[in-house]
C-alpha cells in the first residue's frame, strides 16, 4: 500500500477533532430514470447519464430530454446534480443536430457535459454557454501540461485516463488548478480509451461511438511466426491468451484520493441493475463519510467490503491507481461468475400496524428462502422468507413473476426503495 | 492538380537512401520513447544523420512524437523537442496536447502535424487543431472514402491519409504478453521474446491473424490485413489529399522499397499522364505487390469502402 501523506489544506480542527472538509463528489452511473432515482436516494452526489445521441453507450436505454429533466427535478430535491456523457468521437454525419441537442439538455437543467470530441466542447460553448464541460478519459489524459492545455481551453473538469496512478494524480493536482474526477469502481477498458478499435475491425461496429462489442473479453491463441512458420505459443490444455481485466474497485484507497484532493470520483456502469448501483453507491457513501468526519480513526470496515461483493460479477482489482497492474488484474482461463447474491425484490411500501411489506418482485424467491434486506435508512438484515401473498391477499407457494407485486411479513421497518437480495445456492 | 507527396517509414539511416531512390517523398522516423508504432528505431544521432541525407535530396523528414505521455517523460520530451529544433526536421507528429503546451513554452518553431490516429475523425476537429498549431491533420484509418472526402473539402490544414500497410487497433499501456507468460509462470519466455515482433494471435472464429508486440508504450495490436489502395487512387488524387502515407511498420525494408516503387509509379502516372495512363498501369502494380506480399498478410482497403455501425 502506498504511504498515505495528509493534505493540510483539505482538513480542519473542529471541537478538537479533525474533519475533511473538502469531500469529494461521489458519481453515480445510470442508464434509465429509475437507476438514477435509486442511486440519488443511495448517496450519490452526482449522476451521469447518456442521452439518445452523441453518448458511447448505444445499447443502454438512454434518457429523452423529458426524462433528463424529470431526472434533473428529482436529483436536485437531494442537492444532487445530474451530468450527460456527450463523448463519442463524430464522423462528419454526426454534426447534424448538435447544437438543439446541446441547447436541449441545458434547458432540463443538467449542469454539465462529458465530452471527448473538440466539435461539441466548442459548440456546447458556443449554442449553451451554462452548461459545464468536463473532458471524457476518452481523451486518455495521462499527463499534468496536457491537463493544463485543457485548463486553458476552459474546462471546468477533467476526468483522468485509466491509466494514471496516485503520484501521477498528485502531480496534476499540484501543477494545475482544475476539477479532477477518477473512476473508482466498475468495469474497464484495458487499452487507452479512444485509441481502440478492435469492434471496427472484427464486427465493423465503431467503438468510438458507441459500438464497441469488448472484443478485449474474448480469448485468443497466441503463435510466433518464425520464417514463414507458424509455432503455437501454448500448450494442449493452457489457458488462451486474454486481455480482460479484471473490474476496479478502489475502495480502500478512498482515504488515498481524498487526501489526493480528488473532486469527483466516479463509478463506472450506465448498464448495470438499480441493485448493483444501490450496493456499490451505499458503500462508497459510507467510506467517504467515515474518512471525512474522523480520518484520524477511520478503518475500513470488513462487512462494507463484504457488501460491495455481493454485487460483483467479475473478480476486482486496483488497476493503475497504486502502481503498473500485473497479471494478477487480468482474467485468465475458466471464470465462474462471481455473484454470490441476487436482487430479489424493490420496497414499495411497509405498513408499521402490520408489519407487511409490499414488494414488487425482480426475482424468483419463495418460503423458506434466506433473504437480506438493504437500504440508507437500515441497518442491512437477514431473514427467513415465511407466507407470501399476492396482491389479492391470494397465498402464493413461489414469487416467480417477474415485477409481481407481492406482500410477506417482516419483523423490523423498511422503507421505500429499500432492495432485497437472495442468497445464491 | 497538385502531386500528392509520397510519405514513407525507413527503417534504418541505409534504408532511407534506397527510399530516396525508390521516389519517396517525405520520411517519418523517431523512437519509441516518443513516438508510436515506428517501422524503425531512430536515435537522436539517427535523425540528424537521416535529417542531413533527406535534405540534400530535397525531400523531408518528420519526427514522431505522437505517444500518450505519462507524466515522467514530460521532462525529456523538452530536451527531445529543443534538439530537433536544432536539427531542423520538417515537422513533428503529436497526439498528445502536452506537445503542443511543450511546444509553446519552448518557442520551437518547427510545424505540427496532429496525428492522434483513432481519434482523427472529422474536419472540425482538423480546424481546431490547425488552429492550434497543426499544418496537417492525419486521419484515422476508420473512415470512408466519402468521409475523407468530405473532411478534405471542409478542412483548413493539410490531410495526410494512409494508402498502404497495416494499422494499429488497440494500444494498452499493460504488458499483455508479459503478463500472459507470467501467469502461465513461464518468467524465461518473455526475456526470450520481449524484442520479438513476429508474434500474432490468432482469432479462430475470424480465421483472423492479428500481429502484437510490446514496447515502452505498452502493447500494441494490429490489423489482419495490409490496407493496399494502389489500384484505388483516383478518387484520392481528385479530392486532392495532401499526403499519401505508407506505413511500413513490421515490414521488411525490400517489401518497403518495392511497395514505395509502385506508388511513385502509379503517382507519376496520374500526374504525369492522366488518369488513362494509371487505369493502364494500375492493375499490374498491384500484381507486383501481390508477388511480394507475405502469405500471412492478406491485403484490403480497409475502412474506404466498409462503413461502419454503432
Amino acid at each position: 500500500m502506498l504511504q498515505l501523506i495528509e493534505n493540510k489544506n483539505i482538513r480542519e480542527v473542529v471541537n478538537g477533532k479533525t474533519v475533511i472538509t473538502k469531500k469529494p463528489e461521489l458519481l453515480a452511473p445510470a442508464g434509465s430514470l429509475e437507476k438514477l432515482k435509486v442511486a440519488v436516494h443511495y448517496g450519490a452526489d452526482a449522476v451521469f447519464i447518456g442521452g439518445q445521441e452523441f453518448g458511447l453507450r448505444s445499447n443502454a436505454d438512454n434518457f429523452s430530454i423529458e426524462e433528463m429533466r424529470e431526472g434533473v427535478e428529482f436529483a436536485n430535491k437531494y442537492g444532487a446534480v445530474i451530468y450527460v456523457t456527450t463523448n463519442i468521437f463524430a464522423h462528419n454525419e454526426n454534426m447534424d443536430g448538435l447544437e438543439e441537442y446541446l441547447q436541449a439538455i441545458e434547458g432540463a437543467g443538467v449542469k454539465g457535459i462529458i465530452v471527448a470530441d473538440p466539435l461539441i466542447i466548442e459548440t456546447c460553448r458556443r449554442v449553451a454557454p451554462n452548461l459545464e464541460i468536463h473532458l471524457s478519459t476518452q481523451q486518455s489524459l495521462s499527463n499534468w501540461k496536457a491537463v493544463k492545455y485543457w485548463k486553458q481551453e476552459g474546462l471546468h473538469r477533467v476526468v483522468l485516463a485509466r491509466e494514471v496512478g496516485a503520484e501521477e494524480m498528485l502531480k496534476m493536482k499540484e501543477e494545475v488548478d482544475i476539477e479532477i474526477e477518477a473512476f473508482v469502481h466498475g468495469a474497464m477498458c484495458i487499452a487507452y480509451s479512444g485509441r481502440c478499435v478492435l469492434s471496427n475491425h472484427m464486427t465493423a461496429r465503431d467503438s468510438n461511438r458507441g459500438g464497441c462489442c469488448q472484443s478485449c473479453r474474448w480469448d485468443y491463441d497466441l503463435y510466433e511466426n518464425v520464417d514463414g512458420e507458424e509455432k503455437a505459443l501454448f500448450n494442449e490444455g493452457d489457458a488462451p491468451f486474454a486481455m480482460s481485466p479484471k473490474d476496479l474497485k478502489l475502495i480502500e484507497s478512498i482515504p488515498h484520493m481524498i487526501e489526493l484532493g480528488i473532486d469527483s470520483l466516479k463509478v463506472e456502469g450506465r448498464m448495470k441493475s438499480i441493485h448493483y448501483v444501490a450496493t456499490v453507491i451505499s458503500v462508497y457513501r459510507k467510506v467517504i463519510d467515515a474518512y471525512c468526519a474522523d480520518p484520524e480513526n477511520f478503518k475500513i470496515k470488513k462487512e462494507w467490503l463484504e457488501e460491495l461483493d455481493r454485487c460483483a460479477n467479475r473478480a476486482t482489482a486496483s488497476a493503475f491507481f497504486e502502481g503498473e497492474p500485473s497479471y494478477k488484474q487480468q482474467m485468465f482461463g475458466f471464470h465462474a461468475p462471481k455473484m454470490k447474491w441476487d436482487f430479489a425484490g424493490l420496497v414499495l411500501d411497509y405498513d408499521e400496524e402490520t408489519n407487511m411489506v409490499t414488494l414488487q418482485q425482480r426475482n424468483y424467491f419463495k418460503p423458506g428462502d434466506t433473504i437480506e434486506f438493504f437500504g440508507p435508512e437500515i441497518d442491512s438484515f437477514k431473514m427467513e422468507v415465511g407466507q407470501i401473498w399476492d396482491e389479492e391477499g391470494q397465498e402464493i407457494e413461489v414469487a416467480n413473476h417477474p415485477l409481481q407485486i407481492v406482500k410477506f411479513k417482516v419483523d423490523r421497518p423498511l422503507f421505500k426503495f429499500n432492495m432485497m437480495r437472495k442468497e445464491n445456492k | 492538380m497538385k502531386k500528392p507527396e509520397l510519405l514513407v517509414t525507413p527503417k534504418s539511416v541505409d534504408h532511407i537512401k534506397a527510399l530516396i531512390e525508390a521516389g519517396a517523398d517525405a520520411f517519418v522516423i523517431g523512437e519509441q520513447k516518443f513516438g508510436l508504432r515506428l517501422a524503425g528505431e531512430f536515435s537522436v544521432n539517427d535523425v540528424e544523420q537521416a535529417t542531413t541525407i533527406i535534405h540534400e535530396a530535397g525531400k523531408k523528414v518528420y519526427v514522431a512524437v505522437n505517444a500518450i505521455f505519462h507524466n515522467d517523460r514530460l521532462d525529456d520530451l523538452d530536451e527531445y523537442l529543443k534538439e530537433m529544433q536544432r536539427i531542423g526536421v520538417d515537422a513533428l507528429l503529436f497526439g498528445d496536447p502536452a506537445v503542443v503546451m511543450a511546444v509553446r513554452e519552448l518557442g520551437i518553431t518547427i510545424p505540427l502535424h496532429w496525428n492522434p490516429e483513432t481519434i482523427a475523425t472529422n474536419w472540425f476537429q482538423v480546424n481546431y487543431w490547425n488552429e492550434r498549431g497543426a499544418k496537417r491533420a492525419v486521419l484515422a484509418r476508420e473512415l470512408s472514402l466519402d468521409e475523407v472526402v468530405e473532411i478534405k473539402e471542409n478542412a483548413k490544414a493539410e490531410i495526410e491519409v494512409q494508402i498502404h500497410g497495416m494499422t494499429a487497433m488497440f494500444q494498452s499501456k499493460r504488458s499483455l504478453l508479459g503478463n500472459y507468460f507470467l501467469y502461465r509462470g513461464e518468467v524465461m519466455e518473455i526475456e526470450n521474446r520481449k524484442e520479438n515482433k513476429n508474434m500474432f494471435l490468432h482469432d479462430k472464429e475470424r480465421k483472423n491473424k492479428y500481429p502484437i508486440y510490446e514496447d515502452l508504450n505498452g502493447t500494441h495490436i494490429f490489423s489482419p490485413n495490409d490496407m493496399c489502395l494502389i489500384d484505388e487512387l483516383t478518387d484520392l488524387f481528385e479530392a486532392g489529399i495532401d499526403s499519401l502515407k505508407f506505413d511500413g511498420v513490421l515490414q521488411t525494408e525490400e517489401y518497403i522499397t518495392t511497395v514505395t516503387k509502385c506508388y511513385r509509379q502509379a503517382i507519376d502516372a496520374y500526374f504525369d499522364n492522366g488518369e488513362d495512363a494509371y487505369d493502364e498501369i494500375k492493375d499490374e502494380l498491384l500484381e507486383k505487390i501481390k508477388e511480394i506480399q507475405p502469405a500471412i498478410r492478406p491485403l484490403d482497403t480497409g475502412f474506404i469502402y466498409k462503413e461502419t455501425v454503432y
